[in-house]
């Protein structure tokens, strides 16, 4: 038995509630003996874990370690070859991204991105998309069932503005906007599409302290307010070890580590992976 | 105009018989806008009577006894000025506070006024409170406005304000008698609300203004200005903040106001535009920055628009005042600015928000001439008055046409000013404050038993025209060595009227001559930096850059000349003066959170400099203690170049120059 499922803890299927009073529910989505390769090159091997309803869940490792491309798995951009991916006790078939996306998952790229010559309002806006359901004829005239969902979309999209405090920049074209602001529009966007399942790829990269401290209060309020759950990589590892309740690691394409925070910082071999170790 | 009909239904005696009123009178009319959702959202004056009405059952629901305390804490949003009218119609007292202040802050405040309800905007606000509770046996219960990130609190003592008001909506029939007697009962005598004042010295002290003092005051002050219904105006100050009592409340519910509440602190320019207030207050700082704003845009701009802008302006300057003021201005200079209106006047105040403005105020630290002059020429009615917490505002104001930026207008309507020998202002009006809650030590010396009260700011009457001239404060004034008049506020506003001076402390009680410390303004030097390919790392390094040093000194200059035509002022003049290495803080105790300068800690802090700066040597070096915003501490060293100024002969004495 591997180390790695060794500090598997025992988990009530049902689900648990956290120390900070936050329910945690049953398995939403499950990764089963997932391997994806691109030629001859394994990015993903042979990994198994599992995502819960209204849980933070991390996915950390060294650069290369396949946390991207693990990723793009669950949001359906790659299919694997070998394994199977489980959503809402369903076997998931082989999806296009704009299929998953329908299903109720949403993400953020690592690289921002948003259309920048569009203001943020409409940039969030395009969030909404998978929620219109009038046609092209109607949008172009902008008449009925388009003016409804218009203005119904745009109430929703505004709460989101308000959450995130970005009313100020409301009208601003992105690409006069800061580095930090354009993540969090990123982020409204991704919440305008109301997700099941919200990832996040590197959500502070590039940021300093401040911004880092921001997003993170985001990320929380995010999984509180609306009970999102959310899968996401992250580099800094105070912050993935205070935001998140199960982290999984990897590494060259494998899984190391599974477990909470605690488990996975005390566990030898994510200690190597991330340290590096004598080879004697 | 104002409708005196809405006076006539016999007197009012409260804030709440006011809400009563305007809900009769005017039920359709909108009485507050909030923008929210990227929606301006109104209720009419009828609907903030059945808000407020379902939130003070649900208080008395809550057990408030009358001569309770109620803190409210947040910022400017309809559901927290209504708390204030609900809070009176259970016979309680609503205190406002400041909602930046630091937690140990509010911890004085509340447990001074023994509150037993805290009404708070939302989590911050809330933390804030909690974290000191365990200090404030008193209080009991806490309201949040805002329900995001409250979920998972104990919700024993805490509770959301909808549902305050859906529970008092619910006990209506059972709680409205005892609501309407407790309304009913309140007098002029009583307390209306307690205001805490900011503290520039020692702990802050509360201001018990009554029912009488705001609505008095309120009256005569909108009578001044012929305020009446359909006035707009932007609450954008704290609550806790007299003035916004006075506009937001006072005011708004005595002539019937609309009062819009911003989106949020950085909406605020686009707020202020699409709102376009008739009836606007800020401090000069506001309308500095702005004025700022303006010009380094226009250095930007293209060479035509630059000369089109230039040329209007100062067509402006030389008429737009005088026509604001009624002066009689050739046809031809009338048709000029039409002309101005249409091409700069016009799109300028549009764009800063300011085009509707009947009725502008600026006050609490003197004003620029140049600043003033600047928006009085666009045509934009900008006043002065001067007044206090302890007054419920008003001592004077400059009524229209007789407006100048170096007095502070004449008595306001109801109020009696008197000079005492010492040069100090005190008056006497029905806007005068009971007394300091909790402290007859400090009520028995500010005001005495005929109700005079002492300003602490020294000043005159200006003969001829009667208007008030303020010096500076009254501790502050002292005398040179010579005997002659020392006042140092009115030297630094000099200063701080040049773009490039952010500060400036000034020295010489007691003294033979007087120096000066000078804080550059780093947009404004950089900028000029900027465009000269001056390059520089930090404030320290452009602080010390000759052509920065020379421009002060021409600068100072100017001042001297300035200061020298005033006759018993004119002692002084700065000989020498340095610019400091780093900016004055507020973290480093150095100035108040409102900015006010700290005299004595400048002068014992900077000891060294000073001494240096009455030796006659040509530069000093010092090490200063900085305190980061996260507490930490640290040093910078730095060697800085004393400077000598030219000053001016002052009548027979003569003063070497150099």
């Amino acid at each position: 038995m591997s180390l790695a499922e060794q500090i598997v803890t025992d988990q009530p299927a049902e689900g648990w509630v956290t120390a900070d009073g936050r329910q945690i529910g049953p398995v939403m989505m499950e990764m089963r003996n997932i391997t994806l390769r691109f030629g001859g090159v394994e990015a993903i091997k042979d990994i198994s874990f599992d995502i819960r309803q209204g849980e933070i869940r991390a996915i950390i490792g060294p650069n290369g370690a396949g946390k991207s491309s693990m990723l793009n798995v669950i949001s359906g951009f790659y299919n694997p070859q070998e394994g199977e991916v489980w959503f809402h006790g369903q076997r998931r078939p082989r999806m296009r991204p704009y299929e998953v996306a329908r299903q109720g998952v949403a993400r953020t790229f690592q690289n921002i991105a948003l259309f920048e010559g569009m203001t943020v309002l409409d940039n969030v806006m395009t969030g909404r998309l998978n929620h219109m359901k009038a046609g092209v004829f109607r949008q172009a005239l902008w008449f009925g069932r388009a003016e409804r969902e218009e203005i119904e979309n745009r109430e929703k999209v505004e709460r989101i503005i308000d959450f995130l405090e970005i009313q100020s920049i409301r009208k601003t074209p992105v690409a006069r906007l800061p580095y930090g602001l354009k993540k969090r529009v990123e982020l409204a966007r991704a919440l305008a599409a109301e997700p099941k399942l919200l990832l996040l790829d590197e959500p502070m990269a590039g940021m300093n302290v401040e911004e880092k401290e921001d997003m993170s209060r985001f990320i929380l309020d995010v999984n509180d307010e609306f009970g999102t759950t959310i899968a996401l990589i992250e580099h800094d590892m105070g912050v993935v070890m205070d935001l998140s309740d199960r982290v999984v690691v990897m590494d060259y394409g494998r899984k190391i580590g599974d477990g909470t925070p605690d488990e996975v910082r005390s566990n030898q071999d994510v200690i190597d992976a991330y340290l590096g170790v004598a080879h004697d | 105009m104002r409708d005196i009909s809405h006076a006539a239904g016999g007197p009012v005696n409260s804030v709440p018989a006011l809400l009563e009123r305007n809900a009769k009178t005017w039920p359709d009319r909108t009485a507050y806008r909030e923008k929210e959702f990227g929606i301006w959202q109104s209720w009419t004056w009828a609907e903030t009577r059945e808000e407020v009405r379902d939130l003070a059952l649900g208080l008395l629901d809550l057990g408030v006894q009358p001569g309770d305390f109620i803190a409210i804490i947040g910022t400017n949003r309809p559901h927290l000025y209504w708390a204030i009218p609900a809070a009176q119609m259970v016979g309680a007292v609503p205190v406002p506070l400041y909602s930046d202040s630091a937690a140990e802050e509010m911890a004085y405040v509340l447990d001074h006024c023994g509150a037993r309800f805290v009404v708070a905007e939302d989590q911050e606000q809330v933390d804030k409170v909690i974290e000191v509770k365990p200090q404030l046996p008193a209080l009991e219960h806490i309201l949040y406005l805002d329900p995001r990130g409250m979920r998972k609190y104990d919700h024993a003592h805490l509770h959301d304000y909808g549902q305050v008001q859906q529970q008092g909506r619910a006990a209506r029939d059972a709680l409205t008698p005892e609501m309407e007697r407790r309304t009913a009962a309140l007098g002029p005598e009583d307390i209306c609300v307690m205001l805490y004042t900011s503290g520039t010295t020692g702990k802050p002290k509360g201001v018990v203004l009554s029912n009488s003092n705001i609505i008095e005051t309120s009256k005569n002050s909108s009578e001044f200005d012929n305020l009446g219904p359909g006035e707009e105006v932007l609450a954008y100050l704290p609550m806790a903040w007299v003035g916004d009592f006075i506009f937001s409340i006072g005011q708004a519910y005595w002539s019937g106001f609309c009062v819009n509440c911003p989106e949020s602190e950085t909406t605020l320019a686009t707020d202020l535009r699409e709102i376009g207030p008739s009836y606007y207050f800020a401090p000069p700082r506001v309308f500095e920055t702005q004025l700022t704003n303006v010009m380094i845009r226009m250095e930007d701009a293209g060479r035509f628009k630059k000369w089109l802008f230039d040329k209007c302006m100062a067509h402006a300057r030389q008429v737009g005042g005088r026509m604001l003021d009624g002066q009689r201005v050739e046809l031809a200079d009338q048709l000029k600015y039409r002309l101005g209106e249409l091409l700069i006047y016009g799109p300028l105040k549009d764009t800063l928000g300011l085009r509707r403005i009947r009725v502008g105020y600026t006050a609490g630290e003197a004003i620029g001439p140049e600043i003033f002059d600047f928006y009085r020429a666009l045509g934009i009615n900008l006043k002065q008055l001067y007044g206090q917490t302890e007054a419920s505002v008003f001592i004077t104001q400059q009524p229209d046409g007789e407006v100048r930026s170096d007095t502070v207008g004449v008595a306001s309507p109801g109020v009696e000013l008197k000079i005492a020998e010492s040069g100090e202002v005190f008056y006497r009006s029905p806007g005068v404050f009971q007394l300091y809650y909790k402290n007859p030590e400090s009520t028995a010396s500010t005001k005495d038993p005929e109700g005079w009260v002492a300003t602490g700011d020294a000043g005159f009457i200006e003969e001829g025209s009667g208007h008030l001239r303020i010096i500076d404060r009254a501790k502050d004034v002292g005398k040179m060595a010579d005997g002659s008049l020392f006042a140092p506020k009115y030297v630094e506003n000099k200063l701080k009227f040049f773009p490039n001076i952010l500060e400036a402390v000034v020295f010489g009680n007691g003294r033979e001559t007087c120096t000066a410390f000078i804080n550059i303004d780093l947009t404004a030097v950089g900028n000029w930096a900027e465009r000269n390919n001056i390059a520089y790392s930090s404030y320290q390094e452009l602080a010390g850059h000759p052509q920065v040093l020379e421009t002060i000194r021409s600068h100072v200059e100017q001042v001297n000349r300035s200061v020298a035509e005033d006759e018993m002022l004119s002692g002084c003049q700065i000989h020498r003066f340095l610019v400091l290495h780093k900016e004055l803080d507020a973290d480093d105790g150095e100035m108040t959170r409102t900015r006010k300068v700290r005299r004595k800690i400048i002068e014992e802090k900077y000891a060294d400099l000073i001494a240096a700066l009455y030796d006659g040597s040509g530069q000093v070096s010092t090490r200063t203690e900085v305190t980061y915003e996260d507490g930490r501490k640290g040093h910078i060293s730095a060697t800085l170049k004393l400077c000598d100024a030219a000053v001016m002969d002052r009548g027979a004495e003569r003063v070497a120059a150099e």
